[in-house]
């Protein structure tokens, strides 16, 4: 047993970079996905419509830590296929950030009135363009918050995947509390830094949206 | 030839049908007015001018083109004919120039250089130019759907189309739209309204269209048309909404 020290900070913090890659790989590819999924999910096409609900509510209703053990230890049991830790996990943080912003999105693009597309099409613009410019920016106001809301949901999520061993700053607490026989030090320093780290975004959720209600 | 052909238009919701075989013309330069009660398909009717929309049987024909959802340039076509709705809809989440110059600036690839006075210039037609920079939400309902005016105008279209535009509008609002309207027509705008206001009906028009249960039940010059009304329900509905 050794007590707590600054090698124990360091280590925090090095944990912490795992913690903002994997927000970073959720965000980077499960975003284009939810954006995919929200638009497929409000199309004029019935099967693409249902395809996307039907992912939706299959991401919603496993808990994130069956995607994390799907791929984590699943796919390669089930598919043969050996992929590094990383991978793994990201694919379970990108499918639940792809549910999750999938759905608020959708949400956001059905809140904008059916007559803002009507109007956009009258004047001869295409599908894209009415939603690019038209339906998008309205739909993204409205998402705003409760995205920020997920983000922060995210943020403390990735602290399952200390779960399977992946060393983000959850378990870097696990190993420290261990290691020192302090866990409610480890523990708190830990839940301060996750705190320090979204008390920011829901800041800045609150005046972006002051900001655009100010601008309309 | 006339710059719109309808031809034995049906179209149902549904089990209702709503449009029972009408046919009407509209001749370049000519002011039309659908009246009737609600429910009369007078709303429908001027949906499926621009494909709104689509026809069950029958025809339309605008200049020359056949109308219909399908058609391969709907956009190009619908650039030519714009119109106004009841409720407005110009897009909260940009300010008037932005509402007016999107359109053109997209499907017209004008410059960014000329979207300005493009606004300024259809926002001075509609008496609003000073507006340019202001939000929708900060307009009253009639300076709004000036907007809404400005915004169609902006893309030159060789036909207007107008649904109930004055029916959301305060009482003391209706005129200042009305006079746009006015002055559109004074300068040669071909024009299809669906209305209630019995006063432009007769002063402006050059053609009145009676709709009644989905069919057009008369239709003559505003003059001859008010004052010796052919058919009993036209009687009425003058009755009723003097």
């Amino acid at each position: 047993m050794r007590s707590f020290g600054f090698i124990d900070l360091l280590s925090f913090v090095h944990a912490l970079q795992w913690t903002v890659v994997l927000v970073l790989v959720a965000l980077a590819f499960g975003g284009p996905l939810a954006l995919l999924l929200a638009t497929t999910r409000t199309s004029r096409f019935a099967p693409l419509r249902w395809l996307a609900a039907g992912l939706i509510q299959l991401i919603q209703g496993v808990p994130l830590l069956g995607l994390l053990f799907f791929f984590y230890f699943g796919m390669p049991v089930f598919l043969g296929i050996e992929v590094p830790a990383l991978v793994a996990v990201g694919m379970a943080y990108t499918l639940y950030t792809a549910g999750f912003l999938g759905d608020i999105w959708r949400g956001g693009i059905e809140a904008v009135k059916p007559a803002q597309w009507e109007a956009g099409a009258c004047l001869g613009l295409t599908t894209w363009q009415q939603f690019r410019h038209i339906i998008g920016p309205q739909a993204l106001r409205m998402s705003l918050p409760p995205t920020v809301g997920f983000l922060v949901q995210l943020i403390k999520g990735t602290s399952l995947a200390s779960i399977v061993g992946f060393v983000e700053l959850a378990r870097a607490g696990q190993v420290v509390s261990a290691a020192t026989f302090q866990p409610l030090l480890a523990y708190g320093i830990v839940a301060a830094i996750y705190f320090a780290l979204c008390l920011p975004l829901t800041l800045w959720s609150r005046t972006l949206e002051a900001r655009l209600n100010g601008a309309r | 030839m006339a710059l719109v052909e309808i031809r034995d238009v049906r179209k149902s919701f549904g089990q209702v049908e709503v449009l029972k075989g009408v046919s009407l013309d509209v001749k370049e330069g000519e002011i039309v007015t659908i009246i009737g009660r609600s429910g009369s398909g007078k709303s429908t009717l001027l949906r499926c001018i621009n494909a709104l929309e689509t026809i069950d049987s029958g025809s339309i024909t605008v200049e020359g083109q056949a109308v219909s959802a399908g058609m391969a340039n709907l956009r190009q076509f619908r650039q030519r004919v714009g119109i106004v709705f009841q409720a407005f809809n110009l897009f909260p989440h940009l300010t008037v120039e932005k509402n007016i110059t999107l359109a053109p600036l997209l499907t017209k690839k004008i410059g960014k250089a000329q979207a300005r006075p493009l606004a300024l210039d259809v926002l001075g037609r509609v008496g609003l130019a000073d507006k340019i920079d202001a939000w929708p939400e900060r307009l009253s309902g009639g300076q709004q759907q000036r907007v809404a005016i400005a915004r169609c105008l902006a893309m030159a279209p060789h036909l207007m189309l107008f649904d109930e535009v004055t029916s959301a509008l305060d009482p003391e609002l209706v005129g200042e739209v009305l006079k746009v309207m006015e002055d559109m027509a004074r300068q040669g705008m071909t024009m299809v309204l669906v209305t209630h206001e019995m006063g432009f009906a007769r002063n402006v028009a050059n053609k009145i269209v009676f709709m009644h249960q989905g069919k057009v039940w008369e239709e003559g010059p505003p003059a001859e048309l008010f004052a010796n009304p052919r058919t009993p329900e036209l009687r009425s509905f003058i009755n009723s909404v003097k």
